[in-house]
Parts: structure tokens; C-alpha cells; sequence
């Protein structure tokens, strides 16, 4: 860890923790249940009288003993060695936002976390109602006329409009025959992937020079087959399609719907609206855009947003207001019912009521016009280090709140691949930054995202330390192949975890398949119900 | 358009008037409205949002977020019964310390070194659901209990080549619905066909002769809940795996982990893909907020290859000695393959995994043997104390944990009625099982854990005998 002028010194906490699995003795508590009162026990009798002995448990269960302390001490190591944003995390596509820390402790009150949804109305009046004005606040900003916050994440969001989807054209006797949904390359997977486990097939577009697809190909693609178009704009390159209007135009008049993944708006919101553009629906991924936390990939909220017209299609409950009170409406027989189980993940969904409160119509604006300057702020600096371009270069307008980067030519001259510099840039206290989704359209990418939470000498050091990455690969290519140097752990050897012998997805597998792999056994796979002292069959 | 008197907002460092200009310097532009070049005047809003006017001092955000939440009634302050799939549980205070950690709460995606102790609560949350469940393979978490079953009918159909899924009908109609979205309609290309199999009215246990005769060699899988979603405990899931496997199909079976210290492994009855809710292992009622699921199974290629979750598996790092978690088989998640990909994976409740890693840490086998013991016990004492009460019945006396159904019918009264009285005592009844049940007339979900006294047993017995004797 030297230091290297104009860098701060940095390494992370390094812990060796044991697995949880191989820590504590026999006899240790982390946690005791008092016996149940004397009346109890004896009305109720014993709770192995209880249990019916065939379905009773037998053995015990091969859970750690721990005390308190240690499980608390355990987890706080563990929890440090997490850098995320503790550092600087300019994780493209996931738009790294301040998350107020008062709505930590708001979500965390009895008045949230103790109330349950089988509730009557009357008394879940104030859960109601900052979900209802959340609903409110998010169709100002997309001009759809109603949301649900039932999916648990942008790709359960993007899910919730393809069984929307299946509503809409079932009712009109369309179903069978509209079975195909059209995305473009640039579309997040998640579009794509939920559409087909909902049944329907993909068409994919691929992109022109100018970093969209022609108007040409989406003609080309529609037809009488068109159940929907789900796309992302602008993309996560920063590119605009300027055609989109005309786009949703032509899928309306195939008889399709228009979907706008919405997940990350950080660069367009309060300048464009669903409505506007004319699409039937959008998604926003609350804990990326509305500055609730991401949790390492969630809890999560994917609010889906309509018109009036598919509204009746949305999952149950629907909130409203009868101008007294807020209720919970079920009676919708159009309804494709349940994505997932009561309404949502409601205390994400108060922290982003939370977080537009405190921006209100002039803070939307301001984050959004910080994004956009930030990240072209931090281009100019970026196309000055050696070895970095940009995706399109012909597109010669000003990016939005993300440009995607090449490390081809740095890959070309020295041997280092983004995942190279990835690595190395944890050796700083910059957590990785986003290279691309799948399939990479340009060799190397990487894509960082600026957001208005992060300050300019944070995003000064970000560069800098690019820079200094950028210098080092040009001068001791190994020192960043070899990195990370100052991390928790090294790079880790993935050379076996694609093999049955040895992927191990618990502590359990791993046991056995290390004692398999030492005594010279062939490979193993367990099954499922043998005892562990039975050992093992194959396959 | 700057902030109101230009006061920089506490989140936006760059909203300090001299920052931005900065950086508007840097570019050579005298305004930040250049920079949207590529948006056509057209797709423009015309005209101003309407946003309520912003809070931006904490103390009035506070204010108004307190005296709006005020207007709840809380489980804390009242006495509660209702379960039904969001169950009230001790949580401990160190689940609450690391769910609130910094680093957990708002990382997102690094590198495995990087995210390497996030990494190993994940891994330590597969790990010890796979001894509760005795399985050894367990992918990271879904949304909920009802997306992980969705999943691994999913999983099964593709497996087997077969469109048919046998449920039983006691299934909570809130987790059938998630579960009738994940089969498709009839119309789409995978759908599967769901058949509901009768439950006995005697026991309310799956009705085995029933099952019998709806199984074929077109089931890809049975799916049976244990405790099931009336509480009652399935005795007979040796059974219905036999006559699942007889059949070439797969067993799949939910379960509540907490029950998992005092009722046998669903492995140990013959499941082939365990899934469950985690919202037990020591997360809030949060209004239904706090839901995840999981997804257990035989670690055979056949099941682990058709998984759509992440998963993570144990690995070495190039240092000798040194231990590491990696993401692997990603190429068949939907990030890798798209459209090809095993349904699709994303942002789940990996926040909550962790939590639940430290619930199960803290419990440890004698903390699962003892809380299961307690809800058993305490559950089965009010039920009999609730079977004494004057035209209260229970719908299946024996053999439930947990939840239990009350049958209020001689009462002459409605559950809805008898709801709203026992609110006045401050206490909130079982939930209304009359309109998904019908069969079950007027009957509620009573939901007993180790939270709940014999004083708060006696309360509610007291309370009933007042309510229902008017």
C-alpha cells in the first residue's frame, strides 16, 4: 500500500472470517425462547406429542452455535468488507444515489415495520396514504393515470407489463394470435427474458451506426403478430432515440402496446413523459431513480405506471381515495391478480415517497441537470486518457447522464481488459465500475454513471484514479492484471465452479465435495435426503 | 433552473452554485438545457410539473412523515392474530443492527473481491437454508414464497417436458394467483395447466385418493405446503412423493423454515425441490414489505442447470489458502442469455438474505427447536381454549403449527363482526377466510407464535367469549 502522489493510501478490511457454518461450539446461544408458561404447556401438552411422528425431525439440525456477540461481530466483519458506496461507486445503469438515512429509521418504526396488511383500512390510514401520494407524484412525472407497486424489482416490473400484456389481449380475443414482443438489442435482458417466460416469443433489433435502429427494421418487425415493443430510452450508452414517437406510432398501429422500461430516468426526468411519447405504459425502479437503497440487489420496488386503459389490468390491490379515505380496491375482475404476494415492498416504496418530497419540482429538475452535467463533465476528462474512446463517436451530440467507454485500444496496447481495470480500481476505494449488459456491442466496455449524488471531487478522484490505472497498464501491465492488491480477498480462481464436482452452492455441498475431491472419489452429487453419514450416491 | 435562493440541497453536492458552474466551464456552455441536444422539441413536457412544494429540511421531512405514519394502528400497540403468509415473529436486535449496516444496505455490484463479504452472508444464507431444508443446492433469493414456487414449477416443467401441475386447493389464493401468472394462460405457448386437488374436510390435509386419481404421466410436478396454508401439518409427503415419482414427476414442496426445528426436512420425506418464504428468519410484518423466497434442491446437474436465480458458489482465489464466493452458471441467467435464459433473475431481496442469514445464526439448532416448540405449544393452547368458547369450533384440531382455522358459524355471527368488536378490546382478529373459503363458513386464520403470552391467549379467549355472547 504506497502511496502514490495525489491518491489517497487506502486498503480494505481484511478479516479471513471463517464461514459462519464452522464457527462457535456446541452448547453456545446466539438466542433463547422461554419455556412456555406452566398452563400453557400442560393444556397443550408436549410439542413432540404434537407433531405427528412420521413428519417429526430426527436429527439436529447442523446449525451453528454461536453466542450473540460473536453472530453480531461476525456479520459487522463481514459487512466491511462490502465496498459498495463506502467508497465511490459510479455504477452505470443503477444510477448510486444518496439514500437519506432518515428514511432508514422512518421504515424502520413500529409504525411501518409492525403493522400487517390483513389490516382493516381504517387502520393502515397512514401507510395509505404516502403509497397513494407516491402513485400521485409518479403519474405527474410519466403521465400515465395509475401505478402499482406490487413487483419487486425493475426486471418483476417489466414482467408485471408482459402479463399486462396478456390481459389487454386476451380480453380483446387477441392472445394466440399476438405472440410476439419486440425489443432492440440495447433493451435491458430483463425485457426480453420476463416477455418470454410470460409466453411470448422475442423479435431483437439490432442498432445503426448512430446507436438506435432504423425506423426501417422496426416496420420491417411488426405485424399482425405484435403483442408489444419494450424499450429502454435513452439507453444505457446515453444515446436518444429521436424516432421513438414515431416508433410507438407504428406499433400502435400494428395493434401492439408500448412499453417504456423507464428504470433509470436520473437524465430525462421531468424533460419527458411516457404520456408525451405516447407509450400505454413505464416502469421506474424506485430504489435507483427515487433514492431508495439498492441492498446489494435489493429488497426492491419496480413501479409499473398506465394509462386508464390497461388499468383495470394491473395486479391486486389498487389504492385509492374516496376524498375521506384510502382504501385497498380487489373488486377488479379484469385484474391479472398477483405478481407477488400482498401489495409490495411497502417500506421501499415510502422511502421514495420520502425522497420526492424532499426534492419537490425544483430538486427533480436540479438532479436531473447535475446527472447529465456531471457525466459529460467527467467525458471530456475521460477521452483524455490513454486507451479509453467511446461507443458511436459518430453520434457527436452531447451524451445523457451515462456514455458507455471502450478499453479496446488499452486492451489493444497492453494486454489489460476492463475487468483488469475493474479489479484494480478496488485497489483505490472505487468499487467496479458497470462495463455493459449482455451482448457486448463494444469490445471492453465500461460505463460508469455519474448522478447528482456524488461530488465533483468525487468524480474528479474517479478519474484520476482511471488515469493513474490507464498509466500503470502502459507502464507494468501485471500490476493491474494481477490486482486487486488492497482488497478483501484476491481475484478468485473460477476455473472449477462450472463443474458439478466442485460447484458448491452451500457449506454442505462444499464438505463433501471436498472430502470426494481428497480421498480421490469420483465426482460427487449428493442426494438429497440421504443423511449426511450416509454419504453420498451418484447421480 | 436553480433551487429555491439557490440553497444547495443536502443530497446534491453539485447544486452548490460555484460546482456546477464549474463544471459548466469545463464544457464551454453557458446553460445545462444545451446538453439535451438529442431530445426533440417535440417529446418535451409543455408546462411545469405540479409536485407537492419540497421538504428539503430533514426536520420538516421528518415531521410530515411521523404525523402522516401516526394515522396507523400497529401490531405493537394491539394484539394481533393475523398471519396468513406475513407472520409477526420475534426478530432479534442484532437482525435489525446488520439490516441496517451502511455497506449492505446501499452497495449494488462489484467485483467478487470486492463484494466478497456480502458475498459470504449470501453464501451463508444458502448454507444454512440448505440444513434446514437438507438439500444442497440453494440459489440466492426471490421475491417472495409464491415467485419461488412459480419458479420451480417452472423448473420442473422443463425438466420433465410436461405441462401439468398438481396444487392443493387449502393453497392461499394470494400465492395461487402468483403462481397461476407464472403457468401462463391457456393461450400462450408453455402454459401449464394447474389442477386442483382436494384437501380432506375431516383433517384438512391433502386428499390422497384424490391426488391419486388426478396424477398421470402428464404431471410435472405436485406442489404440497407444509404446514399448509390452514396450518395443518402434511403427514402423508412421503405419499405424495411416491406417487409423484411413480409418475416421472417432480415433488415440490413450500414449507415456513420455521417450523424447520420440530418438522422433518422436506428432503427426508422425498422432495426434490424444496421452496419457502424467508420473511419468518427474522424479518418485520412491514406491511407485507418484507417478503422473499427461496429455492432449494438436489444438487444434480438437472436441477441446478435449469435454476433462474443467481447463485454462488464456494471457490479458492489465486492467493493458495484463500477462499472466495463467485456468481456461476451465469450464462443461463437471463443477464447472459436473455430471452434463452431460465426465466429471468434481477434485482431480489438480497438485503433481506442477509438479515436472515443472522436470524438463522443467532438460533442455531436449539433456537429452531426451541421457537418451534414454543409456537406449537402456544398455538394448540388457544386453540383449545378458543374450542371451549360457546359456538367456536375448530376447523382442524389436530395436527397444525402456528395457524389454525376457527369456525365461528354457530355464533350466528360474521367474521367481519366479530373482527371489528374485538378491535375495540385492541385486538385484531384471525384473518377472514369466508369469502376464499367458502366451504369453511364463517372461519377465520388464527396465527399464534412465540410472541404471544398466555396472558395475550387469555386476553383475546376473554375478549371472543364478551364478543360473540352479545
Amino acid at each position: 500500500m504506497t502511496a502514490i502522489p495525489g491518491l489517497r493510501r487506502y486498503h480494505a478490511p481484511v478479516w479471513d472470517e471463517p464461514v459462519v457454518m464452522e464457527m462457535g461450539r456446541p452448547g453456545r446461544r446466539g438466542i433463547v425462547f422461554a419455556e412456555p408458561e406452566q398452563a400453557v404447556a400442560s393444556l397443550a401438552g408436549s410439542p413432540e406429542e404434537l407433531v405427528p411422528a412420521r413428519v417429526r425431525r430426527s436429527t439436529r439440525l447442523a446449525l451453528p452455535e454461536l453466542s450473540e456477540h460473536e453472530v453480531l461481530r461476525h456479520y459487522l466483519h463481514l459487512s466491511q468488507e462490502t465496498l459498495g458506496m463506502i467508497g465511490i461507486s459510479l455504477f452505470g445503469t443503477c444510477t448510486m444515489k444518496y439514500n437519506p438515512r432518515l428514511n432508514e429509521l422512518i421504515a424502520a418504526r413500529p409504525e411501518i415495520a409492525e403493522v400487517h396488511p390483513y389490516q382493516d383500512e381504517d387502520s393502515l390510514q397512514g401507510i395509505l396514504e404516502p403509497i397513494y401520494h407516491c402513485d400521485l407524484m409518479l403519474r405527474e412525472l410519466s403521465g400515465m393515470d395509475q401505478f402499482s407497486f406490487q413487483a419487486g424489482g425493475g426486471a418483476h416490473g417489466a414482467y408485471t407489463h408482459a402479463c399486462v400484456t396478456r390481459g389487454y389481449l386476451a380480453a380483446r380475443g387477441e392472445l394466440e394470435q399476438r405472440d410476439q414482443v419486440i425489443v432492440t438489442i440495447q433493451t435491458h435482458p430483463c425485457c426480453p427474458a420476463t416477455a418470454a417466460a410470460a409466453g411470448f416469443e422475442v423479435v431483437t433489433l439490432m442498432l445503426e451506426e448512430n446507436g438506435y435502429p432504423s425506423v426501417e427494421a422496426l416496420k420491417a418487425a411488426v405485424s399482425d403478430r405484435t403483442a408489444a415493443l419494450m424499450v429502454n430510452n435513452p439507453d444505457d450508452m446515453g444515446i436518444y432515440n429521436p424516432d421513438i414517437k414515431q416508433w410507438v406510432d407504428i406499433v400502435h398501429d400494428a395493434g401492439g402496446l408500448c412499453f417504456w422500461d423507464h428504470a433509470n430516468s436520473n437524465g430525462v426526468m421531468g424533460k419527458i413523459r411516457a404520456r408525451e411519447l405516447g407509450f400505454d405504459a413505464c416502469m421506474y425502479m424506485l430504489h435507483k431513480t427515487f433514492g431508495a437503497p439498492k441492498g446489494g440487489l435489493g429488497p426492491a420496488v419496480g413501479a409499473y405506471g398506465c394509462t386508464a386503459e390497461l388499468a383495470r389490468f394491473l395486479p391486486n390491490p389498487i389504492i385509492d381515495f374516496d376524498g375521506e379515505k384510502y382504501r385497498l380496491d380487489v373488486d377488479r375482475p379484469d385484474s391479472i391478480g398477483k405478481v407477488r404476494e400482498f401489495w409490495g415492498n411497502v417500506p421501499q416504496i415510502v422511502k421514495a415517497y420520502s425522497w420526492l418530497r424532499a426534492m419537490g419540482t425544483e430538486g427533480i429538475h436540479e438532479a436531473r441537470d447535475l446527472s447529465v452535467l456531471a457525466n459529460n463533465y467527467m467525458e471530456q476528462r475521460m477521452l483524455k486518457i490513454p486507451g479509453v474512446t467511446k461507443s458511436n463517436p459518430e453520434n457527436a451530440q452531447w451524451r445523457m447522464e451515462m456514455t458507455r467507454y471502450s478499453l479496446e485500444t488499452l486492451e489493444q496496447d497492453t494486454g489489460v481488459t476492463a475487468v483488469d481495470v475493474q479489479n484494480r480500481m478496488t485497489d483505490f476505494g472505487i468499487d467496479a465500475p458497470w462495463l455493459s449488459h449482455e451482448p457486448w456491442l463494444i469490445p471492453q466496455p465500461i460505463t460508469p454513471e455519474a448522478g447528482e449524488a456524488w461530488s465533483k471531487e468525487d468524480l474528479d478522484y474517479w478519474v484520476a484514479v482511471l488515469e493513474e490505472v490507464s498509466r500503470e497498464a502502459y507502464s507494468d501491465p501485471e500490476l493491474v492484471k494481477s490486482a486487486p492488491h488492497n482488497q478483501a480477498i484476491h481475484r478468485p480462481d473460477t476455473r472449477h465452479v462450472e463443474d458439478p464436482a466442485h460447484w458448491a452452492m452451500t457449506w454442505r455441498a462444499h464438505t463433501k465435495k471436498r472430502a470426494a475431491v481428497r480421498s480421490g472419489e469420483p465426482a460427487v452429487v449428493s442426494r438429497a435426503g440421504a443423511k449426511p453419514e450416509e454419504g453420498v450416491a451418484s447421480a | 433552473m436553480a433551487l429555491p435562493g439557490s440553497i444547495a440541497h443536502p443530497y446534491m453536492p453539485n447544486s452548490e452554485p460555484r460546482t456546477k458552474q464549474e463544471m459548466l466551464d469545463a464544457l464551454g456552455i453557458a446553460e445545462v438545457d444545451e446538453l439535451y441536444e438529442q431530445i426533440p422539441a417535440d417529446h418535451r413536457i409543455k408546462g411545469d410539473l405540479k409536485l407537492p412544494k419540497a421538504l428539503m429540511s430533514e426536520l420538516d421531512l421528518r415531521r410530515h412523515l411521523l404525523q402522516t405514519l401516526a394515522k396507523n394502528e400497529t401490531c405493537e400497540e394491539n394484539l394481533s392474530f393475523l398471519g396468513a403468509g406475513c407472520w409477526q415473529h420475534h426478530v432479534p436486535a442484532i437482525c435489525d443492527e446488520i439490516a441496517g449496516r451502511s455497506e449492505f444496505v446501499t452497495n449494488i455490484w462489484g467485483t467478487t473481491s470486492s463484494d466478497h463479504g456480502r458475498n459470504q452472508a449470501l453464501f451463508e444464507f444458502c448454507s444454512q437454508i440448505g440444513e434446514l431444508v437438507n438439500m444442497d443446492c440453494v440459489g440466492l433469493p426471490v421475491y417472495s414464497w409464491g415467485c419461488a414456487a412459480g419458479h420451480a414449477i417452472r423448473m420442473a416443467a422443463r425438466m420433465t417436458g410436461r405441462r401439468e401441475v398438481l396444487i392443493p386447493r387449502s393453497l392461499d389464493p394470494e400465492r395461487l394467483s402468483v403462481i397461476r401468472n407464472y403457468c401462463e394462460p391457456a393461450e400462450t405457448r408453455n402454459h401449464i395447466n394447474v389442477i386442483m386437488v382436494d384437501y380432506d374436510f375431516e383433517s384438512g390435509r391433502i386428499d390422497l385418493e384424490d391426488l391419486a386419481s388426478k396424477m398421470s404421466q402428464s404431471a410435472a410436478a405436485v406442489y404440497l405446503e407444509n404446514p399448509s396454508y390452514l396450518g395443518v401439518i402434511e403427514t402423508e409427503g412421503a405419499e405424495v412423493a411416491r406417487l409423484a415419482h411413480d409418475c416421472g414427476a417432480e415433488t415440490i414442496v413450500g414449507v415456513d423454515p420455521i417450523s424447520l426445528g420440530l418438522l422433518a426436512a422436506p428432503a427426508d420425506y422425498g422432495a426434490d425441490i424444496a421452496v419457502g418464504t424467508i420473511q419468518p428468519l427474522g424479518l418485520h410484518l412491514s406491511c407485507g414489505g418484507s417478503m422473499g423466497g427461496f429455492i432449494a434442491a438436489r444438487d444434480e446437474e438437472r436441477y441446478v442447470r435449469e435454476y433462474p436465480t443467481l447463485l454462488l458458489s464456494l471457490c479458492e482465489t489465486v492467493e493458495t489458502g484463500e477462499r472466495g464466493f463467485t456468481m456461476t452458471l451465469l450464462e443461463q441467467s437471463s443477464y447472459d442469455a436473455r430471452e434463452e435464459g431460465k426465466d429471468w433473475t434481477g434485482h431480489t431481496v438480497h438485503l433481506w438474505a442477509i438479515v436472515s442469514a443472522t436470524y438463522m445464526a443467532l438460533m442455531g439448532p436449539e433456537g429452531f427447536a426451541e421457537a418451534g416448540g414454543s409456537i406449537i405449544s402456544r398455538s394448540h393452547y388457544a386453540a383449545k381454549r378458543l374450542d371451549e368458547l360457546d359456538g367456536v369450533r375448530i376447523a382442524f384440531p389436530a395436527g397444525f403449527f402456528k395457524e389454525f382455522v376457527v369456525g365461528f358459524d354457530d355464533t350466528g355471527k360474521t367474521v367481519a363482526d366479530i373482527n371489528l368488536a374485538l378491535r375495540r378490546h385492541g385486538i385484531f382478529g384471525g384473518k377472514d377466510l369466508s369469502r376464499d373459503f367458502p366451504e369453511l363458513g364463517q372461519s377465520a386464520l388464527y396465527c399464534v407464535t412465540e410472541v404471544h403470552s398466555q396472558d395475550d391467549i387469555d386476553r383475546l379467549v376473554d375478549a371472543l367469549s364478551e364478543v360473540i355472547s352479545r
